[in-house]
């Protein structure tokens, strides 16, 4: 239920297969360790990784539509997203236009993510609130409930560029939007915090509140996923930690 | 204008026997409050997360002070702490680190007074205990001024026998787990931690069990001497129960030994052969001696890193 990332500007081939190859394995001294969800790149790093998880259950996740901020035409955001698609991204990241949101242009938004998940084809489409920026909790639900009826298949918390990140509280708030759109269309959207959980502890806590929210099918990497590669290795300090009985050190686990 | 001159009206002496009558009353009803020492990590005096304690008595047979029993988490979290301020302190100046050592010597000074107390009441005479706060301040003054000056003596330059120019500096260990004695619980324990933060490294350290008093009043003096919150976590407890946790964490990268059990020590080697830390002994017979006042302290807790620079024929 973990999405590895990297979405740096400084981002090499090297560093993609790198990280394709802790996707995999995330550990030497574990081979017994599931490999974990996605892999999460910029699309034109999308060939470079598709190929270093050929033969993997590691899907390619690609984020589009002028990430991080968002701030382009819709013609461009759409040739993004069919270009990484055609590339092999299993699923798109896409941002909303939170200056729009917030403008309340919910059509031009509405109507942005629809276009995109057009162009995903059979794709997955995740729709990045980016909820440090739209202030209110009462903004979160109204931009959830706006992203699931455009079509989103599942929707994130965050880029990872903007603080706050993921937060317990708003991740709530998402949850239960999911919730309540179940009950309503019978259609299951997934849910991705992203940024800003970097402990095991504090993963569990978001479990046990998916699973509170909207139960045990939920805890699934089809509907549920972590975007912090932090975790993955605190993640890994724990079940070694559990196997020796022994604290761990992060300088035996790889940083990338 | 009018007269404010407020008058002070004389008491009886009936007041006055009365009010004595009261006090002596109170007292004779009055509890003692125990002071509860608490431990130091992260710059904080929390309790021990488990909320165990145990009731230390004077060499009389008298509670004097409940002390907190830390568990394996306490220890945990003090090398959290201890690994995130390592890098920051490590960079600051030599001249920075020296002054800051020297400035716990003024605090301590300003309150020996209260070192003596404590060190009377766990057993020490007072012409002893004297001598052991003051050779405390002493020692930590011989530190500060070695601060900005063991690089250069144990630092070099390498004849090589090709075109490089090629040295070797001391860069800090890292995080130190420190076993305090059991005796000399001041100066002791001063003596091992010294060389080992004006070195740049962090410390967790494990207060001697029966005489924790002055190593718990010692991290309220840390506390108001500028040392950055993480530089120094100390811990009471059991030793018995923290010692291998000290030798087995993979985070801990020496550990000093300072008590006075070679059963312990070699708890310690087979423990750190795990994760190759390094360990060091230190237990000199007599805390006074000219032994723990040598450079050689410093270096027991630097790792000597050497590069090859190339250069023109």
């Amino acid at each position: 239920m973990l999405d590895l990332t990297t979405l740096d500007a400084k981002d090499t081939d090297g560093k993609v297969k790198q990280l394709c190859r802790k996707a995999i394995r995330p550990h030497d001294s574990l081979p017994d360790l599931p490999s974990v969800a996605a892999v999460c790149v910029y699309p034109n790093f999308v060939s470079t990784a598709k190929e270093a998880l050929s033969g993997s259950s590691v899907k390619v996740a690609a984020v589009a539509t002028a990430f991080p901020s968002g701030m382009s035409t819709l013609k461009v955001k759409l040739r993004e997203t069919k270009w990484a698609v055609n590339q092999g991204a299993d699923e798109i990241d896409m941002v909303i236009s939170r200056g729009k949101f917030l403008a309340g242009e919910y059509d031009f938004v509405s109507d942005e993510i629809a276009a995109v998940k057009e162009e995903c084809g059979p794709a997955h489409l995740k729709v990045i609130l980016e909820t440090g920026e739209l202030s209110t909790l009462d903004n979160i639900r109204k931009a959830s409930d706006l992203a699931m009826e455009a079509g989103a298949d599942f929707i994130k918390t965050s880029t990872g560029k903007i603080q706050p990140a993921a937060t317990l509280p708003v991740t709530l708030v998402m949850l239960e939007a999911i919730r309540d759109f179940y009950y309503r269309t019978g259609k299951k959207i997934g849910m991705k915090p992203a940024g800003g959980i970097a402990t095991a502890k504090l993963a569990l806590q978001y479990l046990v509140m998916v699973r509170e929210t909207l139960g045990q099918e939920w805890l699934s990497p089809d509907w549920f996923r972590f975007g912090a590669s932090v975790l993955a290795n605190d993640l890994l300090r724990q079940i070694v930690k559990e196997q020796t009985g022994v604290y761990q050190s992060f300088d035996y686990f790889t940083k990338d | 204008m009018t007269d404010k001159t407020i008058k002070f009206e004389k008491r009886s002496a009936s007041d006055e026997s009365k009010a004595i009558e009261g006090v002596e009353q109170a007292k004779s009803s009055r509890l003692n409050v125990l002071k509860t020492y608490k431990i130091y990590i992260d710059g904080k005096f929390p309790r021990s997360e488990s909320g165990r304690y145990y009731t230390l008595e004077s060499a009389k047979g008298k509670a004097i002070a409940n002390v907190s029993l830390c568990s394996r988490k306490d220890f945990r979290d003090a090398v959290t702490a201890a690994r995130a301020a390592q890098l920051k302190w490590a960079s600051a100046t030599a001249y920075n680190r020296g002054q800051i050592l020297y400035r716990i010597a003024e605090m301590l000074e300003a309150r020996r007074t209260q070192f003596i107390e404590e060190l009377v009441l766990q057993g020490s005479t007072s012409e002893a205990a004297q001598a052991e706060v003051e050779t405390s301040i002493d020692r930590l003054v011989y530190f500060a001024g070695w601060s900005d000056k063991y690089q250069q003596i144990f630092s070099s330059v390498n004849p090589v026998a090709s075109s490089h120019f090629n040295f070797s500096i001391l860069e800090p260990t890292g995080v130190v787990g420190l076993l305090a004695p059991e005796e000399n619980s001041l100066l002791g324990l001063i003596s091992a931690l010294a060389p080992i933060i004006v070195g740049g490294n962090s410390c967790v350290l494990l207060a001697s069990g029966s005489k924790p008093l002055c190593s718990v009043s010692f991290a309220e003096v840390l506390n108001s001497s500028d040392v950055p919150a993480g530089v120094v976590n100390i811990l009471t407890g059991y030793r018995k129960e923290l010692l291998s946790h000290f030798s087995s964490h993979m985070d801990v990268n020496a550990v000093v030994y300072a008590g006075d059990s070679d059963d312990e020590f070699k708890t310690i080697q087979q423990n750190a052969v795990s994760n190759l830390k390094r360990i060091i002994r230190f237990s000199p017979k007599n805390w006074y001696s000219p032994e723990c006042e040598s450079p050689y302290r410093i270096l027991d807790c630097q790792e000597t890193k050497t590069t090859w620079h190339p250069i023109g024929n």
